[in-house]
């Protein structure tokens, strides 16, 4: 659309040159580049994280003999076995089900965000407003989900000896019951950095539904700007897809 | 851009066109949904670790090319974007070799 303006009146291009880099207007390609940089620090702590773990001593074994040591780095089977009010439902272990549960609802509010940014180029105001909506409601959720899941990551379940021989139970950034300190210290940053991504993102949404309800871009014409937060939404989701491979799933 | 429809003549709406969202939508859940299948029925091993990595990818893929619409965008920006990844690419080859130089160390 913005093409469409400047051919019309050369003297109002956006990018003084006639026509705008890569066909993209200036925000979307400033968006894009913002995404590298930050995909680069999400794979230099991931890439730390791989190099970290594989100079460990790994866990070989049965899933149901494991105990947890210094020696070796823990399984995601056995650290992440718990879900909101199982033990009154009289299960004890729930091995990745909760976060199963959060990466579909980060998956489910990525769609949502594409349908609201499908709706807004079609101009469907009402249509934007819904599924802006979910996509929100789906961040919060996830928060909630996060921050239920590293209460019971810090507060603990079990005692165990840590590097020193000292017992302690649940984690901290120096010793944790799980195994080495540095894979709390790694589940910190990683799933923190991310969360905190979360967090951002919805603000920002919530900002760009605020002006969809006020009539923000119905009377600027376009709504390029869900576009634009829906790219951010849609890496926060893409950065999940790797924590969950690397974090839970090897 | 090239995604934008313009509002018919009378100021109708036109009709969503959701079918390949929802399309997308069900690659993911269907390999994110395998890859539990594949944690609990395949014991840990190198050979699981690439599977779950290649899956990665492909989930990566479907993301970016077609939520994030860059597949619609003109080639010099898809590769202006993608290309840099090549440095993390060099990066986990160095890191890994270092890995395992610190585990000859250590243990």
């Amino acid at each position: 659309m913005a093409t469409t303006a400047a051919s019309v009146q050369p003297k109002g291009s956006i990018w003084n040159g006639g026509e705008s880099p890569l066909k993209a207007s200036y925000g979307k390609l400033m968006m894009w580049f913002f995404l590298l940089s930050d995909a680069f620090t999400f794979s230099s702590l991931l890439v730390g994280y791989g190099m970290i773990r594989s100079s460990w001593q790994s866990y070989s074994g049965t899933i149901e003999a494991f105990k947890f040591s210094q020696e070796y780095w823990p399984i995601p089977e056995k650290v992440f076995e718990a879900f909101p009010g199982m033990h009154a439902l009289g299960i004890d272990s729930a091995p990745l089900v909760f976060v199963g549960i959060m990466t579909f609802i980060l998956i489910m509010s990525s769609v949502t965000m594409v349908l609201a940014v499908e709706a807004g180029h079609r101009n469907d105001q009402k249509d934007v407003e819904r599924w802006m909506l979910w996509t929100l409601i789906g961040g919060l959720t996830f928060l909630g989900c996060q921050a239920w899941e590293w209460s019971h990551f810090i507060h603990g379940s079990s005692m165990a000896m840590n590097a020193v021989g000292n017992e302690v139970m649940g984690a901290s950034l120096v010793a944790n019951q799980y195994g080495p300190p540095a894979f709390a210290d790694l589940f910190f940053f990683i799933t923190g950095f991310h969360g905190f991504h979360v967090f951002s993102g919805v603000v920002l949404n919530f900002i760009v539904f605020y002006n969809v309800v006020v009539g923000t871009y119905k009377r600027r014409g376009h709504y390029e700007m869900v576009e634009k937060v829906g790219l951010y939404w849609h890496f926060v989701d893409l950065v999940w897809v790797f924590v969950f491979t690397f974090f839970y799933l090897i | 851009m090239a995604t934008h429809i313009a509002p018919t003549v009378d100021g109708e709406i036109p009709k969503p066109q959701t079918k390949q969202i929802w399309v997308v939508f069900w690659i993911l859940f269907g390999i994110t949904a395998l890859e539990f299948l594949i944690a609990f029925t395949v014991p840990a091993g190198t050979l699981r670790t690439i599977v779950f990595v290649l899956m990665t990818i492909v989930k990566a893929f479907y993301i970016v090319a077609h939520f994030m619409h860059l597949k619609g965008e003109v080639k010099a920006l898809a590769w202006s974007i993608v290309l840099p990844m090549v440095f993390v690419l060099w990066l986990i080859g160095a890191l890994l070799k270092e890995a395992s130089a610190l585990f000859e160390v250590r243990f």
